[in-house]
């Protein structure tokens, strides 16, 4: 049977571009190329979502970490640019070969989506019960609400917190080195 | 209710878990070993949404919105603190807290 076939196809395909993305990601000497790879399994993990039957939690996955986390990630390596030394070192790491095979894990990826777009039926075997968003959505606001209370209150103290930290001090002195000039 | 996919989606989320746990032991960047924590935590996801759908119930999908909220607020006061060692020790290795004082 043709359908489950193709099923398996885009599945499999995933499973196997997910694994090799993120060896290849837990491998890489520069963090940029980490990052790509990462971006790359976090599509593949949102295909394999939408594959079990949760289309909501793929876009999720897509829009937040291969978003909202990716950009905090560069943002910071931009941050921790360490000047010459970085720059001579991503000269010597430019050519083509950094780029070649996050292109073709991506180039898999697309050919599964227009598969999965191109398809007759929604891609769903047997066994595999989707649960819809406003399912998600009773249960989140009914019986579930405390997550939500408790989700609030994580970002929250996760917000002050990174504020807090990542705060810089006035005119480059530790808040110790301060003590010391008021106390001398 | 037994499918293959639902199977062999948990195998996945294992594998992808200990990829991420290897990560965490052999790296002593502390930015790639952000990114490996992060790795584990949609290992996690992985296995909520299996486990959501093999049942049909929406509580596999509540609670992966649980682990994404928590990766995003542990990513934001991880990153500060990566800014914050790279500020004081002009270096992102871990190894270099060994010296912890005051």
């Amino acid at each position: 049977m043709i359908w489950a076939y193709l099923y398996n196809i885009v599945f499999y395909a995933s499973c196997g571009v997910t694994v090799l993305a993120t060896i290849l990601m837990i491998s890489r000497h520069n963090a940029v190329h980490a990052l790509l790879y990462l971006i790359i399994s976090s599509l593949s993990l949102a295909i394999i979502f939408y594959l079990l039957g949760a289309a909501f939690a793929a876009a999720l996955e897509v829009i937040v970490y291969a978003g909202a986390v990716m950009i905090l990630f560069v943002f910071v390596v931009m941050m921790l640019n360490q000047g010459q030394r970085s720059a001579a070192h991503e000269a010597a790491w430019l050519p083509a070969r950094g780029w070649i095979l996050p292109s073709v894990l991506a180039a898999i990826l697309l050919s599964l989506l227009l598969i999965g777009m191109y398809s007759d039926q929604p891609l769903q075997p047997y066994g595999v019960h989707g649960v819809a968003v406003k399912d998600v959505g009773i249960a989140l606001f009914g019986p579930y609400v405390l997550v939500v209370e408790l989700s609030s209150f994580l970002l929250l103290s996760g917000l002050i917190g990174a504020f807090h930290i990542a705060r810089k001090m006035p005119s480059h002195m530790s808040s110790n080195e301060l003590e010391e000039v008021d106390h001398g | 209710m037994d499918s293959q996919y639902i199977d062999h989606a948990m195998v996945l989320a294992g594998i992808l878990f200990c990829l991420g746990l290897v990560g965490v032991m052999v790296r002593r960047n502390l930015l790639f070993m952000m990114i490996s924590i992060e790795v584990m935590l949609n290992a996690a996801g992985l296995a909520f949404i299996a486990a959501g759908s093999a049942w049909g119930q929406p509580e596999g999908q509540i609670m992966f919105l649980a682990v994404i909220t928590l990766g995003a607020a542990e990513v934001a006061v991880g990153l500060g603190l990566t800014l914050l060692l790279f500020r004081h020790h002009n270096s992102v290795n871990v190894d270099q807290l060994n010296q912890l004082r005051g």
